[in-house]
């Protein structure tokens, strides 16, 4: 299966086991910077590590902080491999273009359909250099 | 429609500079969000000097090697390190320096030494209409939705760059049109009691955020103006739970002197009618240790405690000494009050640890403990402070909070929806 998404951030083309978050989540707060574990014990998804993973954002919520924390596990090498958004997310996606500016080398952040989401669960997803969003085999 | 920008704005974004750097990403931001234009704005507040590692140090004083200033009044978030003295913070080295290293770049780039979530009590008020560029989710919706400037919600490092270009994209809640709400949230259910409780309003601010989102509604059913720093409260709360950047009070806030003038449609899309078993629930979901059968600490000040809600916290400690302590967070405004009135010694000689500049979630203050239980009376720090400090939180009253870290205990008073 394939979906064609359309490219929000550009970046380096990524592959990793998806994560499918599946409520909302705050980046500042939510995600340790450090190591890219989820730390918020109210998330369903608690405890998982979004570096170098696929991940499947539903949306985000909370502090204007996203974008920080997003830059800062692009420099500490713990983004995640790719950024799939239901809907852009000016917040935490700054985080990538800033990155950017910076000369560091940033995954890509696509736009997909938050019905096509479940599609991905416990699959290894791949977004090419084109945006597409595939499960690799 | 796609972004077109302006000869002006054209040359400065290819300029090798610190302003040509803020102008990309604030053109870069702009197309992303689908912004036809960038358009001028009056002031900014600035959370991006608040240090979560070292790549923000990184980035500011790449602007300020680029020579980069910023072009409009400029207000900073908190920061890392409480540069006031009033508390110690347990940042090691090498990130307290590179937090010093963040905070020295953003005053070079010339932004107000504020260093407060509450900068609309520490003067910083722009007028009713006017565009601004605000990051940090309270000071944005209070902004909004109290005083009527026109912001969404800054991320780190757009708020910087908006400043040093002085302009913001052209979307959102800068566009009249989308000001309007389309949801109610009527409290008309709820005990006249409970509205006037002190911790009415953080709850009520936690449920709105998780039932409207980052959709725009009115709040009807409050009889009267509920005071600032309850909004300041309420607001805070919702942007935590939801994606919330302006709320209207039908009868309160200004751009909502009734229902019909604020509604975008003769009917409003969906009517929230607040229960009070909503409202029960909503505040028991701010606790993660309901069981709890001692506390370690109490925080308050998130937002930053206002003048009077300091003159609040000392009329219920009434100068007994405190078991566990009481971390009051506030900003050099009050601060300076609260010092002038003598209230910092009185305060701190009950136990309670005045935090300037900072707060007990964005940087380490607390002792770790692995297991501690947290008290507060802000929804924000409830919402927060399990996930930044590991400390497991109980929600009650500023009343209750006193009492119970007069205990060592956690006391609760009924207040019935």
């Amino acid at each position: 299966m394939s979906a064609a998404a359309e490219i929000l951030v550009p970046g380096k083309a990524g592959e990793g086991e998806a994560l499918v978050l599946t409520a909302p989540i705050s980046f500042w707060g939510g995600v340790d910077p450090k190591t890219g574990r989820i730390a918020d014990v109210r998330h369903p998804q608690h405890g998982e590590v979004i570096a170098g993973r696929v991940l499947f954002l539903p949306g985000t919520i909370g502090s204007s902080s996203a974008s920080a924390v997003l830059m800062e596990l692009v420099h500490n090498g713990r983004a995640p491999a790719a950024l799939v958004l239901h809907e852009p997310d000016a917040i935490l996606l700054l985080g990538l273009i800033v990155a950017r500016e910076m000369g560091w080398e940033t995954p890509m952040a696509v736009r997909l359909e938050r019905g096509e989401f479940d599609t991905y669960r416990e699959t290894t997803a791949k977004v090419a250099a084109d945006g597409a969003v595939t499960v690799a085999v | 429609m796609s972004l077109s920008l302006s000869p002006e704005e054209q040359a400065i974004a290819a300029r090798q500079d610190g302003a040509g750097m803020a102008m990309r990403i604030v053109a870069e931001s702009a197309r992303l969000l689908g912004a036809p234009r960038l358009i001028p704005i009056a002031s900014t507040h600035i959370d991006g000097a608040l240090y979560h590692g070292d790549s923000g140090t990184l980035f500011a004083e790449r602007l300020v090697d680029g020579g980069a200033k910023v072009a409009v009044r400029s207000t900073l978030n908190v920061g890392a390190l409480d540069l006031m003295g009033c508390s110690r913070i347990r940042l090691e080295e090498p990130q307290r320096g590179m937090a010093r290293r963040m905070m020295e770049a953003y005053r070079k780039l010339g932004c107000e030494q504020s260093w407060t979530c509450a900068p609309y009590q520490a003067g910083h008020r722009p007028a009713l209409g006017s565009d601004v560029a605000w990051g940090e989710s309270n000071a944005v919706v209070f902004c909004n939705s109290v005083l009527g400037a026109r912001t969404n919600r800054y991320g780190d490092f757009l708020d910087i760059a908006c400043a040093i270009v002085g302009r913001a994209p052209d979307y959102g809640l800068h566009r009249p049109e989308n000001r309007r709400a389309r949801l109610v949230f009527d409290v008309s259910d709820l005990s006249s009691s409970f509205l006037t409780s002190e911790i009415a309003w953080p709850v009520l601010g936690s449920l709105y955020g998780r039932e409207v989102g980052n959709a725009i509604g009115v709040v009807t059913g409050v009889a009267g103006h509920p005071g600032e720093d309850a909004l300041k409260a309420f607001g805070a709360a919702a942007a935590s739970s939801g994606a919330v950047g302006l709320f209207h009070i039908a009868g309160v806030t200004p751009e909502a002197p009734d229902i019909e003038t604020i509604l975008a449609g003769p009917e409003p899309e969906a009517v929230i009618r607040v229960t009070p078993q909503m409202v029960a629930k909503a505040r028991a979901g701010l606790s993660t240790a309901a069981a709890a059968k001692t506390i370690d600490a109490v925080a308050i000040g998130s937002p930053h405690l206002s003048p009077a809600e300091f003159d609040m916290l000392e009329r219920f400690i009434a100068g007994r000494r405190l078991t566990v302590p009481i971390y009051a967070c506030t900003g050099r405004h009050a601060l300076a009050l609260l010092e002038r009135d003598g209230g910092r010694k009185r305060l701190e000689a009950s136990g309670v640890v005045i935090v300037a500049d900072t707060c007990v979630v964005v940087t380490p203050i607390m002792p770790e403990l692995g297991n501690g239980v947290l008290m507060t009376n802000s929804g924000k720090f409830a919402h927060y402070a399990p996930g930044n400090t590991g400390y497991a939180v109980l929600y009650a009253s500023l009343a209750d909070c006193v009492e119970s870290a007069v205990l060592g205990r956690p006391v609760f008073t009924e207040i019935a929806a």
